[in-house]
């Protein structure tokens, strides 16, 4: 039933997580619209990069791409059933987007310090909502990553022909939280 | 994913796994269908609350008045906040937990697997979380009436600023939220489902027309929730980290400066809400008109006239849907260019609307029509929600809407079209697959019963708002006869109010009926309908697993009364 002969020759698994970033997709353009509408609307809109820190910013955008290429490395690994090589990748992959939380956790700490939060004006309760949500999905990617790695120890799974599945369809979700952030980065910092 | 969870075919089922947490789409159905149900309940209690208020303003509640806390109903008499609570979730009850999940997570749970010959839907775990995610979203819902501050009080719409100020709204909208996840899990599954699992020659132009309405209902559901779920966010921040998204600069509430930064957008959320909520309105609709073809269909012994007008016009429904939905707008300020585009996109969309009913009313013509009940229902559907489609006709023209926008016109449009349109086509529904769900039938005579008092009963109420509206009495009134200018309608709110409680009684001989069937109902074969699509091809109820061997399918759905053939109807899996 899970076999690739289905009527669209795709699996199942794959078509969902395709449909489910359509999903994602709308939530994220919601956001991006009521940004566009909130500040052509304002009357004060400050720059990003005069009051958020931008360095930090490149630091995790040059993190998150690579998490894409480690992940992108970990899927090829698995595809040659190389576990050792698979489990490799995929903790960088794991590693890379901790660091990424750890930075972004820095950059709130700052705020927070100088009494700055979600109602200080609605470019920081923008900033806030985005980027906290993007971190929630990154959050949602550890733990899907994770659950992988945990996954490929034990043998049966590698004679599982939906493992890789599994593990495509985390990569095409992890993409996803990366182009995220390439929007997101300019939107708030640059702009 | 599918396979493991099939595998358990093995061991015994216990019962928890069997009617509890059952990763069976016909058991997940059933659930959705009762529960469903008790919402649609629910709901119609709050109102018939409210509609005492609005028939005798100020008069205690008889019978139910004393068990409310004094605070809600003090000596009986609704107060005006717990009458904005009952209002606020009679409307979010009756949309998100009880037709759309009557519509699509009952019916389409059942019915779309069996229709297009798969043995389950693509992911059935996903499946049961999906209802496992809708339960406790209603429940959560429903508490919040227990809550300090009581439920939410700002309507099913939330228009800030109030809808930020009025308490019980967090509530509402951590449940939202919930909600919005069960419904895009049953999405993806529906179209993973209608795209991957049809049985071997089941093409897409031989799927039957209820199958078409749940695609684009999924597709509409999986793109235009997540808007919602994106603005539900933002307010929420409005009420828990005190931003500012939808709250201007120097709000005064109560002649207190409001102390939060302002520099927000109030009319952003009624654009995103409106975004997920004219969409949410063919959610409503589409389902059931599937239904309504699949009977008329079945009982008229003879195609459907224009099956493939019928499809196109529902995708063609889908796409227009998401560039209508300022038509709720129209007297917020906009642009006349900008309420022109929406004034002329809703005249666009009713083309295909009007399409649809056209061809049902044509399938009619030179039909043997057999009135059973469902087909009752089903013939109801056609008038009933037509006047509702009309109706809607005036609030989309900007000219006419500016007068009747906030009316009781409004209500009596909508409720045209989603109760004595939608909730007929379900219950219709219920008495035609309900031998396919139980091996048993419905008990005929009680069938007609419900059937003249709820239609009767249901113009009863809402023709009455539509003279109210016109006669210029305002929506969300707490007492009409507090304006001079409503006291020449109020009569008609005695009559709704009447109506509804007649409503609610012809309602008995439909529940006993329901379950009384399941077990002494007449027992029926497999099709007793004597109809064409694959839904009948398999026992009633059918076995775990649905079909004993994958079915093959020759045809297409409607090949009612073929020439030259014994019979008159001719089944998918008929080769010959
Ligand atoms: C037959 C049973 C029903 C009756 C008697 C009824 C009656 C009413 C009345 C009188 C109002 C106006 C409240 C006001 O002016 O404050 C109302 C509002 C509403 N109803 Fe119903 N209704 C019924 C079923 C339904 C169903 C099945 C749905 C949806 C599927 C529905 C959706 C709504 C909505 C969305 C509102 C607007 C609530 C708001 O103002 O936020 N109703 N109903
Ligand atoms: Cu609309």
């Amino acid at each position: 039933m899970n076999n690739p002969d289905t009527h669209s020759g795709v699996t199942n698994a794959k078509l969902g997580v395709w449909l489910f970033l359509a999903s994602e997709i709308m939530l994220f353009a919601t956001l991006f619209t009521s940004y566009i509408v909130l500040r052509m609307a304002s009357t004060s809109w400050p720059w990003g990069w005069d009051v958020l820190n931008v360095p930090l910013a490149t630091l995790n955008t040059v993190i998150l791409i690579s998490s894409s290429v480690t992940i992108v490395m970990a899927y090829a690994k698995a595809y040659d059933k190389d576990k050792a090589g698979f489990q490799k990748w995929m903790a960088a992959t794991i590693l890379l987007s901790l660091g990424f939380l750890v930075v972004k956790a820095f950059e709130y700490g700052a705020e927070f310090k100088l009494g700055i939060g979600p109602h200080t004006s609605v470019f920081y309760a923008i900033y806030f909502t985005m980027t906290g949500l993007h971190g929630i999905h990154i959050l949602g990617g550890i733990a899907v990553n994770a659950g992988l790695l945990y996954m490929s120890s034990v043998d049966e799974h590698w004679a599982n022909p939906l493992f890789l599945g599994r593990v495509e369809g985390a990569g095409l979700y992890w993409h996803f939280v990366d182009i995220v952030w390439i929007f997101l980065f300019p939107a708030l910092y640059l702009l | 994913m599918a396979h493991d969870e099939h595998a358990h075919g093995g061991h015994e089922l216990s019962f928890m796994e069997r009617y509890v947490f059952s990763v069976d789409h016909k058991v997940i159905g059933l659930q959705y269908l009762i529960t469903s149900f008790i919402f649609l309940l629910v709901g119609f209690a709050l109102m018939g609350l409210m509609r005492w208020q609005l028939a005798f303003p100020g008069t205690p509640i008889p019978f139910f008045g004393g068990l409310f806390p004094s605070d809600l109903a003090p000596n009986g008499v609704m107060s005006g906040e717990f009458y904005n609570s009952l209002g606020a979730m009679h409307g979010t009850i009756m949309v998100f937990l009880g037709v759309v999940p009557l519509a699509v997570g009952a019916y389409g749970n059942y019915v779309l697997p069996l229709q297009i010959g798969a043995p389950d839907m693509a992911f059935p775990r996903m499946n049961m979380m999906s209802y496992w995610t809708y339960l406790p979203g209603g429940i959560l819902m429903l508490a919040s009436f227990l809550m300090p501050g009581g439920a939410a009080q700002s309507g099913w719409t939330s228009y800030p600023p109030l809808s930020i100020i009025n308490p019980g709204q967090t509530v509402w909208l951590l449940s939202m939220v919930i909600l919005i996840t069960s419904s895009l899990l049953g999405a993806i599954n529906f179209l993973v489902t209608t795209i991957n699992m049809r049985a071997p020659g089941m093409s897409l132009w031989r799927l039957p027309v209820f199958v078409w309405a749940q695609f684009v209902t999924s597709v509409l559901l999986l793109l235009a929730f997540p808007p919602l779920e994106a603005a539900s966010v933002l307010q929420l921040m409005d009420r828990v980290f005190h931003t500012s998204f939808y709250l201007p600069k120097d709000l005064v509430i109560l002649g207190q400066a409001y102390a939060g930064s302002g520099g927000g957008q109030p009319l952003l959320w009624q654009h995103l809400f409106w975004f997920l909520a004219h969409p949410e309105v063919y959610v409503l609709v589409l389902p059931p008109m599937g239904i309504v073809a699949e009977i008329i269909a079945n009982n008229t012994r003879k195609p459907l006239h224009g099956y493939k007008t019928m499809v196109f016009s529902m995708i063609a429904i889908g796409l227009m849907s998401f560039m209508v939905w300022a038509h709720h707008m129209f007297i917020s300020g906009m642009s006349a260019s900008l309420s022109n585009f929406f004034l002329v996109t809703t005249m666009i969309i009713s083309v295909p609307s009007v399409a649809l009913m056209t061809c049902l009313v044509f399938s009619l013509k030179g039909g043997s029509i057999r009135f059973n009940v469902p087909m009752l229902f089903a013939l109801a559907f056609i008038p009933l929600f037509a006047i509702g489609g009309l109706t809607g006709l005036p609030l989309g023209l900007t000219v006419t809407d500016i007068y009747l926008h906030d009316t009781y016109y409004v209500i009596g449009h909508f409720h045209f079209v989603v109760v004595s349109g939608s909730i007929i086509a379900l219950m219709g529904g219920t008495y035609y697959w309900f031998p396919k769900w139980y091996g048993r039938k419905m008990n005929d005579t009680l069938g007609r019963i419900h059937f003249w008092g709820t239609t009767t009963t249901m113009v009863g109420i809402f023709l009455p708002m539509l003279f109210m509206g016109l006669g210029g009495a305002s929506r969300r009134l707490y007492d009409p006869t507090a304006q001079l200018h409503n006291l020449p309608v109020q009569g008609w709110n005695v009559v709704a109010t009447y109506s509804a409680y007649l409503l609610a009684l012809f309602q008995i001989p439909f529940i006993y009926n329901f379950f009384n069937s399941m077990w002494n109902g007449e027992k029926t074969p497999e099709n007793p309908w004597q109809a064409t699509t694959l839904e009948w091809a398999c026992p009633s109820p059918p076995p775990h697993g649905n079909f004993e061997k994958t079915p093959t399918v020759y045809r297409g759905p409607y090949e009612y009364s073929v020439p030259g053939r014994k019979t008159d109807f001719w089944m998918q899996t008929d080769k010959n």
